[in-house]
């Protein structure tokens, strides 16, 4: 039995060194950073902002990506995305000019994981809104 | 000089959104990658855009290398009389390209 509990323990022992050979990679506390300081003092509520992407994806190297807000175009300050599993966090940031149609952007973006996406956007009157998509990533994007 | 399509509607309604598409043909190099002798391979991505109506702003964005190669963007303008559509990027080299379109508004 002692030796049966030596080759467990040995075992798990020779395990545990390969576990921290990820890429570099963001973290969700960087994230949270990024977005307290793009929202300052104002508090962050879960509405008005649609995020639209795939749940599933197939191939992370070109992935659909729709933001919109619910919202006058005026009254829209700004929309930044952020990707917390990808080495470099912060995937867009689209402010709108008077001559905008509505205040939303599409664009095809680079997901190096599974992960969480989040797009915030600040309006004009200092509130901020976001949301946030969990995504599962087959083929992840090559970073190495 | 890098190859750009843009889709644009010849005719539009006065005061009513459309949609202009526009897909660059740029690797988006992210710096992140390695080459077979493990060098880092340089970042060379488009890292700015800005969409103008007649001089009237339409929408600007900062890109990251988070955006797929050949980036695609869609939005929406409005406008209120017949112009010009101008499309403006910059890439890490400093390098500015600029694309137009013309739109009549009937």
């Amino acid at each position: 039995m002692m030796r049966r509990r030596f080759l467990v323990l040995t075992g798990s022992g020779l395990i545990v060194p390969l576990a921290p050979m990820h890429p570099a990679r963001a973290t969700p506390v960087q994230v949270a950073a990024l977005i307290a300081e793009l929202v300052g003092d104002a508090t962050l509520r879960d509405e008005r902002v649609k995020l639209d992407l795939p749940v599933m994806v197939e191939n992370g190297n070109s992935v659909g990506m729709t933001v919109s807000v619910d919202a006058a175009l005026g009254d829209v300050r700004s929309i930044d995305v952020f990707a917390e599993g990808n080495p470099l966090p912060h995937v867009l940031r689209v402010r709108f000019g008077p001559r905008a149609g509505a205040p939303r952007i599409a664009t095809r973006i680079r997901l190096a994981t599974s992960q969480t996406v989040t797009a915030v956007a600040k309006l004009a009157d200092g509130s901020c809104w976001r949301d946030r998509v969990d995504l599962l990533v087959t083929l992840a994007a090559c970073i190495d | 000089m890098v190859r750009v399509l843009i889709s644009v509607p010849k005719r539009v309604k006065r005061g009513e959104a459309f949609d202009v598409k526009l897909l660059i043909s740029h690797p988006m190099e992210s710096g992140q990658r390695r080459d077979a002798m493990g060098e880092a391979i340089p970042r060379d991505i488009i890292n700015s855009f800005v969409c103008t109506y007649n001089d009237d702003e339409v929408l600007r964005a900062d890109l990251f290398p988070a955006i797929a190669a050949n980036p695609f963007l869609s939005f929406a303008v409005t406008a209120e009389q017949s112009g010009t559509l101008t499309m403006t990027f910059i890439d890490d080299h400093g390098v500015v390209q600029t694309e137009t379109a013309s739109v009549t508004v009937e």
